[in-house]
């Protein structure tokens, strides 16, 4: 058996895969279909400062190969988090990880904050990249100035881990990660989703309720692709990819165009034991190629 | 409730209507246990324009004979395709999800209830008229549809109480909307409905009119069904709940039906 472990940062993971945050729950919504404890990592949920209701239904619309969504960040907020949920899930045996967003940098800051005060959260995700919402999210994350500002503030109040999630819809993604990493960033995420629309011709309407919504699933696993390997050249630090990995040939290419790390997203909702598969799926597929370690196949494109 | 992601072989399939086919499926092992109005998560396979799994109801559950019923409505790609599925074929199933009817509320003693439903809306009703009979309840069906044979299973639901039916052009039972049958005029504990939202709607009015508890069973679109994606949203009177894991059967006080 070849070894799995990597590391972001000061991170410790014993496996590559992670899940992505909003397809995943706190995790617990999964236990009756895999041990959580044979993960990587876990992402939950976006959580804010402040309780968000989220977006109207319709929040999601199926297209070919992947869906679109807008739920819009719907959380009971940090402080909830930290008295309701934190206690269910910090005995969970592999790395609990909060996605973190806001709507300026003190209310990211000021977020990261309190987690930090969390002994069994070892790492957050900076959600810099949510299309669905308008005030902050993707905002920040589509300039260098704006990712910047979110990254110095959430730096100096927060002292563990800290992954940065990237938007795709940009110009140039490898811009917007030197940036976050010029802050102090341990390591970037991407891609988040590309932002999309679904129209009901029927009754000659957007489907969703706010119009537009971020596209996921298979359908984007080139563009993610691509991206990773790009900032994978471009940044020292740890780059963890996803973008429609839904086996282990997907999450080897990540692994090979750079990726430390990988996510997987969308594809919980079909296959709600596929995290684990995909981890099995790249120990034999190392076994099978003579690997002793990961390390020999990260970034080798 | 545990939840299993299950291989389950297609027993028969019977044609209901021209619209509507039962699925029977089965299991070497025997089926868990399940509720009435929970849910069943099912991959459909060989549509390429079909993404996401199907949420379908639980019609019934036949321990006898180790089945589980799923009545499909053929209404897309991916709910066609379920219609074309033979016997021996594999259908890859994620179960059983949601609360159901009678999850939240006291197990009955003998009340007399009333269980409304409209088109495909009617499936849950009949594993919930079984369940409620075995617990010695007084069980009326009203059931609802434009047409005689928009009207599915009414041999089996005769098994299990009285059944009063509505059709829009009067060619079965009287004439009308569900919420316009004579029956109503009777007394009941409680109201439990399934059914398109406009029909929910008119059901819950007359309970609330008339005093009568009710819960009803929503279908949002949903992705995960198991209340990670929050995709399938109702407004509720504890704002945004999961139709996939806070209901599909919510009271229906908590409902602000927005949608």
């Amino acid at each position: 058996m070849a070894k799995l472990n990597v590391n972001i940062g000061a991170l410790s993971l014993k496996n590559p895969v992670m899940t992505a945050s909003g397809t995943f729950g706190y995790g617990v919504e999964f236990e009756d279909f895999i041990d959580l404890s044979g993960l990587g990592g876990i992402i939950v949920k976006g959580t804010t400062l402040k309780p968000r209701e989220g977006n109207d239904y319709p929040r999601m619309a199926e297209t070919a190969s992947g869906m679109l969504n807008c739920v819009g960040l719907q959380n009971k907020g940090v402080d909830y988090f930290c008295e309701h949920i934190y206690p269910q899930i910090k005995d969970i045996d592999t790395n609990m990880i909060v996605n973190v967003s806001g709507s300026s940098p003190e209310d990211y800051a000021e977020c990261a904050a309190r987690i930090d005060a969390l002994d069994k959260i070892p790492a957050i995700e900076l959600n810099i990249s949510c299309p669905n919402v308008k005030d902050g999210g993707m905002a920040f994350g589509v300039t260098c100035a704006g990712a910047s500002s979110v990254v110095k503030a959430v730096r100096k109040a927060y002292h563990k881990t800290l992954i940065v999630k990237l938007s795709p819809n940009v110009t140039d993604i490898t811009e917007i990660a030197r940036a976050v990493e010029a802050e102090g960033a341990d390591s970037v995420s991407l891609i988040n989703t590309l932002m999309g629309m679904a129209i009901d011709v029927e009754k000659r309407k957007k489907v969703l309720s706010i119009g537009t919504g971020g596209l996921s699933g298979p359908c984007v696993k080139p563009v993610a692709l691509r991206m990773v390997n790009q900032v994978a050249k471009a940044v020292q630090i740890p780059v963890v990819g996803l973008g429609g990995i839904s086996t282990a040939k997907d999450a080897l290419e990540f692994l090979m165009a750079g990726a430390t790390a990988i996510e997987i997203g969308t594809a919980n909702f079909l296959d709600p034991a596929v995290t684990i598969k995909v981890r099995d799926g790249i120990n034999q597929w190392l076994d099978a190629h003579g690997c002793q370690d990961i390390h020999e196949i990260i970034g080798c494109v | 409730m545990k939840k299993y992601i299950l291989d389950l072989s297609v027993k028969a399939i019977e044609r209901l209507s021209d619209k509507h086919v039962l699925l029977r499926l089965t299991d070497d092992k025997p089926l868990p246990d399940m509720l009435p109005g929970q849910f069943v998560e099912v991959r459909v396979d060989g549509s390429s324009s079909t993404f996401l799994r199907r949420p379908i109801s639980i019609n019934f559950v036949d321990r006898e004979n180790n089945e589980l019923w799923l009545m499909v409505a053929m209404v897309g790609d991916g709910t066609r395709k379920l219609g074309e599925l033979k016997p021996g074929d594999t259908l890859n199933c994620v179960l059983p999800l949601g609360n159901g009817f009678l999850a939240n509320s006291q197990k009955p003693k003998a009340q007399s209830y009333l269980l409304v439903g409209g088109g495909v809306g009617v499936a849950p009703l009949l594993y919930l008229g079984e369940e409620l009979q075995k617990l010695g309840c007084e069980v009326t069906f009203l059931l609802g549809g434009r047409s005689e044979k928009d009207l599915l299973e009414l041999d089996l639901f005769k098994r299990y109480g009285r059944v009063c039916v509505t059709t829009e052009d009067g060619t079965m039972g009287e004439k009308g909307f569900v919420t316009n049958h004579s029956v109503l005029a009777e007394s009941f504990d409680k109201i439990f409905t399934c059914g398109p939202t406009p029909m929910m709607k008119a059901v819950a009015r007359y309970a609330t009119e008339n005093s009568i508890a009710c819960e009803a069973s929503l279908e949002n679109m949903m992705a995960c069904g198991l209340g990670a994606c929050l995709c399938c949203v109702e407004k509720t009177t504890e704002g945004n709940l999961c139709v996939c894991k806070d209901g599909p059967v919510f009271d229906i006080n908590r409902l602000l039906w927005q949608n």
